[in-house]
């Protein structure tokens, strides 16, 4: 069983608590978001989709979530 | 009968000489020569009914954090589907080489091709490209797979050099983005697309349907804009606009339009006047 105390990320550049031991799929989840509309990047390296599932978040790391939108 | 056959076969023959030929970019072909933005518009509904009424196939858009405290926000993905849009990530905001690099990456993993619009800004006020760091940038994307459209001064030889690291076409900017001000440097255009071997697409600067028209007049593979249709009083009908002029301008190019002379030559036979 993953550690369950609440942990601190950095989500988009702001503070962001969590369950420690989530993975990326249930934070995405948790945030409503829909993976094919997104990329994610954990410490400045990107998550392939096929990761989402495996990937545990851990205590302190950096997580970038973008999306399109409008622009030229 | 006979007549009619004629007749019909030289109506395939015009037809044909007024169908354009397609548009490749990157691999694909397109009907369309006019790429749109889907920035500065009132809302989603807007920004799709501005890209159908443009006509236009492929659409940029800008790669930013989602908004994490607004979970029920609309994506813009939603309003233009990748299905039927070729969509077209920029890296606008970036101002190194590395910056737009990380933020193609991250285009690429939502999903929607390798298609990239590079501009890497060289300055706040101008916005005017980093020709250095876009080049720098370009030479690392080409070799990682991506098919790099990138935004850059109105230099041949930039262009020159982005054209042989294997870019897919050059972008050199008419004027300013959002700026208007319409193409300030038409010979120097010439010139870029005389030596071109990749479309030449003019980006950033056009005003109003004229600029369009007259960017595509000169022989430019396609135009790329924004804020002149989504800033218009009335966008639906600008994007509308910016359509016919391009096409206009596109067919006056292939059609060749008749020298420039500084004296008249009558329209009218100068015999058989009635005297």
């Amino acid at each position: 069983m993953a550690d369950s105390s609440a942990t601190t990320i950095m989500l988009n550049g702001d503070p962001y608590a969590i369950d420690g031991g989530v993975r990326l799929v249930a934070l995405l989840e948790r945030l409503g978001m829909r993976p094919g509309r997104l990329a994610v990047e954990i410490n400045r390296e990107i998550v392939p989709k096929a990761g989402y599932a495996e990937t545990v978040i851990k205590p302190g790391d950096h997580v970038e979530i973008i999306n399109f939108v409008g622009g030229g | 009968m006979k007549c009619a056959g004629i007749n019909l076969q030289e109506k395939n023959m015009q037809d044909t000489r007024i169908r354009d030929t397609s548009f490749e970019l990157g691999g694909k072909s397109f009907k369309s020569r006019l790429i749109v933005g889907t920035g500065k518009y009132k809302d989603f509904s807007q920004t799709r009914a501005a890209v159908e009424e443009s006509g236009a196939e492929i659409v940029t858009v800008a790669v930013r954090r989602v908004n994490i405290t607004d979970r029920g926000k609309e994506n813009l993905l939603d309003y233009l589907d990748p299905k039927r849009y070729q969509i077209l990530p920029n890296t606008a905001g970036c101002f190194t080489a590395e910056e737009a690099i990380r933020t193609c990456r991250l285009a690429r993993e939502v999903g929607v091709g390798d298609l990239v619009k590079l501009e890497v800004i060289g300055d706040r006020q101008t916005l005017f490209p980093d020709a250095t760091a876009t080049i720098e940038a370009a030479r690392v994307l080409v070799k990682e797979g991506f098919k790099v459209m990138p935004y850059i001064t109105d230099d041949p030889v930039a262009c020159l050099r982005l054209q042989e690291i294997g870019c897919v076409a050059v972008m050199p900017l008419a004027a300013p983005i959002g700026s208007g001000l319409g193409i300030r440097n038409p010979f120097n255009l010439a010139i870029i697309i005389e030596q071109a071997k990749v479309p030449v697409i003019v980006d950033a600067g056009v005003g109003t349907a004229s600029d369009a028209a007259e960017a595509m007049e000169l022989g430019c593979d396609g135009v790329l804009m924004n804020t002149a249709i989504a800033g218009a009083k009335d966008p639906i009908a600008m994007a509308r606009a910016m359509k016919l002029a391009v096409e206009a301008g596109r067919l006056a190019y292939r059609a060749g339009r008749i020298e420039r002379k500084l004296y008249a030559t009558a329209s009218s036979p100068l015999t058989g006047l009635i005297g």
